[in-house]
């Protein structure tokens, strides 16, 4: 079992004759992900790594079935892209691309209201089922399966703890990246709802940043919600000085609002231990299943 | 991207939003040609800088007269302003704004954001006006209202009334108010803006609402579209060394202290930092480098942090996913070739640490280049100690 996809799930890319997402269909395909079909406008006919390329996403999903699709076009032209594959009736879109504006990522949140499709990021790697599938650009080698869902605002932060869960023989179930971007699809508390549904999933690492506020809403959800499996966190950012954008759109303390401190501190009064050091997410993982005593059954690999 | 109080309010007035007459000034002389100009009986002299809390720090002063103007001009242009906003080092006024005075009957408090949750624009108002709002929020929060903004609908009138009722705006003011914060919206909206930020917005005696301060923010993702605005830096207010990295597109921001990092990714880019403090580093910078950096960008980047003797010691902290270690292994070491040339020492001691794809080829690679100064760390822990280590051992030595 995994969340969102798995071995079956059918993929379209769009903007799949660009560069960046023509090397990355190759390593999709090569994780073993089924890639149907690809979209950039006019270059129907033509095929990528083997894909047929369509002009847009209902002709792909029409002749493929596809049923998710990733977005490496460029910012200036994503939002509409991901609005297309809502329009289509996706059950995932992830969009990879950075600095998409905020306002119009707006307007995407407002359009896909009452529909079905689910979004992760922009600015995000992408999700990866462990010896299944991946959409996006995580890099595939370091993930083992195993029983622990990961969650994440950062990609390098990403691969990091998983490579120390993958090294202290923890393996995952599937690994999200949610994106740095302030107004995004799915968020903390809407990953943890899916890895709580999912049976193989006994534990969760969730690594926030600063900006914002959803490390200490996912706290309060938790506390409520998943007492059954324990959660592991990890916050970036914690030197970060008040009003300065760090690398992602939405890392910024503003307004004496999304401090570090503060989302510890919300972890932490709800019994989530938080690794003191990126060094250490492994290690603080190891600790929390050691005593929710469910190491033995979490060391897969 | 900030620009100053006086852009700010050119934007606003084009979308007919009220803002007192006003002029920058770039000298003494016009300054005084400004308030001239004005022809008011009180003239404000107002120094422009990007931060907050100009007024307590002494940077904003009332003149009722040419001869006071001149004063307050001379004393505040090139003097540097530290406000709870600037840090210790402050910031220097290069530009003021002479405006006419206002009759202040009341103040408050309005501001545009974008509510991360909600996915909205949302309004947020106090009747708690010329103060912090994070004061007023932290002590009588339900002096502060909000009201959620639909992107396809926009401000509904409705809304803009509702939230002048709320404010207890007099009722000849109520239209007056309402209109301005519908123009306002146009404004964040047309304008891509990430706040918008009124403090104070004021009811004159004459019952007239106009924006006294004004603070426009923007979103640097949507400039593409926006030529006007991005015109509109003001590239003496920024950091140099931020400066001149986004320039080489590195996305740079300075700490103050003399540990440095690079580092792939923003968010260990701050994971990095944040370590470098654990181990007692004072962090001199956030670095990330991305995942396609050359050579030629590379040493760049160790020009930025060594720029002025400011990094004693440099933690180069990559993890290789898609990029593979040893590409960044080359880079560096052409990176060390262009900074000290080739068979020289580093001038500062640099500890690497790569883990991922190809990371035994790297090290090896590393190895052989054998730069002095340049070090190999087996763990990122140990890389994080050591390069403290060596700093704060110069330091004492």
């Amino acid at each position: 079992m995994s969340i969102l996809v798995n071995k079956d799930t059918k993929v379209i890319v769009q903007g799949i004759t660009g560069k960046a997402a023509t090397f990355h269909t190759r390593q999709m395909l090569d994780y073993g992900t089924k890639i149907v079909g690809g979209v950039t406008p006019g270059k129907a006919g033509q095929t990528v790594e083997g894909v047929p390329v369509f002009n847009t996403v209902a002709d792909a999903v029409k002749a493929t079935g596809a049923t998710a699709s990733v977005v490496y076009v460029p910012a200036k032209f994503a939002a509409d892209s991901i609005m297309e594959a809502v329009d289509a009736e996706l059950d995932l879109v992830v969009c990879i691309t950075e600095h998409i504006p905020v306002l119009d990522m707006v307007k995407v949140r407002r359009y896909m209201d009452g529909k079905k499709t689910k979004l992760i990021g922009p600015n995000c790697p992408g999700i990866l089922t462990t010896d299944e599938c991946k959409l996006g650009i995580i890099p595939g080698y370091i993930h083992k399966k195993g029983h622990v869902g990961v969650i994440s605002r950062s990609g390098t932060l990403t691969y990091e703890a998983s490579f120390q869960l993958t090294n202290a023989g923890i393996g995952q179930t599937t690994a999200i990246g949610i994106g740095g971007d302030p107004v995004k699809g799915i968020d903390f508390i809407d990953a943890l709802k899916l890895f709580k549904a999912d049976p193989d999933t006994k534990a969760i690492l969730m690594i926030g940043e600063i900006g914002g506020n959803a490390e200490e809403d996912a706290a309060k959800w938790i506390s409520e919600n998943m007492p059954e499996k324990p959660v592991t966190a990890f916050i970036a950012g914690r030197q970060a000085p008040p009003g300065k954008r760090m690398g992602h759109a939405g890392a910024i303390i503003s307004g004496g609002k999304g401090k570090a401190s503060d989302k510890i501190a919300a972890l932490n009064a709800v019994g989530i231990e938080v690794a003191d050091t990126v060094a250490h997410i492994g290690e603080t993982v190891v600790n929390t299943l050691k005593k929710a005593g469910i190491y033995e059954v979490c060391h897969t690999c | 991207m900030n620009i100053h109080e006086y852009q700010s309010k050119e934007v606003l007035k084009s979308y007919g939003v009220t803002v007192p007459k006003g002029k920058a000034a770039f000298s003494v002389e016009e300054a005084v040609k400004n308030a001239e100009e004005l022809g008011s009986k009180v003239c404000v002299v107002k120094a422009q800088i990007h931060a907050g809390g100009r007024g307590k720090a002494g940077g904003v002063k009332i003149a009722k007269n040419l001869d006071e103007v001149k004063n307050f001009a001379t004393e505040l242009l090139g003097k540097v302003l530290v406000t709870h906003q600037t840090g210790p080092e402050g910031k220097k006024v290069n530009r003021l704004l002479i405006e006419e005075g206002s009759n202040i009957q009341k103040e408050y408090y309005l501001s545009f954001v974008i509510d991360r949750q909600t996915a909205k624009v949302v309004m947020m108002a106090s009747p708690e006006g010329g103060v912090e709002i994070e004061k007023v929020a932290a002590e009588t929060p339900e002096k502060i209202f909000y009201e959620r903004i639909d992107p396809v609908i926009g401000l509904a009138p409705f809304q803009a009334t509702r939230m002048a009722y709320a404010l207890g705006f007099p009722q000849e003011a109520i239209r007056k108010a309402s209109t301005l914060m519908l123009k306002l919206y146009d404004a964040f909206i047309g304008k891509d803006c990430s706040q918008v930020e009124i403090n104070p917005l004021v009811l004159t005696a004459e019952n007239d609402v106009i924006c006294l301060d004004a603070k426009l923010n923007f979103d640097d993702s949507a400039l593409f579209r926006h030529p006007d605005i991005a015109a509109l830096r003001d590239e003496t207010e920024e950091d140099p060394k931020e400066l001149r990295a986004g320039k080489s597109g590195l996305n740079y921001v300075n700490l103050g202290g003399d540990v440095a990092c690079m580092v792939n990714g923003a968010g260990l880019a701050m994971a990095t930092v944040d370590i470098i403090k654990f181990y007692g580093g004072e962090p001199a910078n956030f670095l990330d480098v991305g995942g396609a950096a050359t050579p030629e960008t590379t040493a760049e980047a160790f020009q930025i942090m060594m720029d002025g003797g400011q990094a004693k010691g440099i933690f180069v902290n990559i993890f290789g996913g898609i990029v593979k270690c040893d590409n960044i292994a080359k880079g560096l070491i052409d990176a060390a070739k262009i900074i000290a040339g080739e068979g020289k020492p580093f001038p500062v001691p640099v500890v690497v640490r790569l883990e991922g794809t190809n990371v035994d080829i790297a090290r090896q690679m590393l190895k052989d280049a054998a730069i002095e100064n340049v070090m190999v760390a087996e763990t990122m822990e140990g890389g994080a100690e050591k390069i403290v280590k060596l700093v704060n051992e110069k330091k004492s030595a």
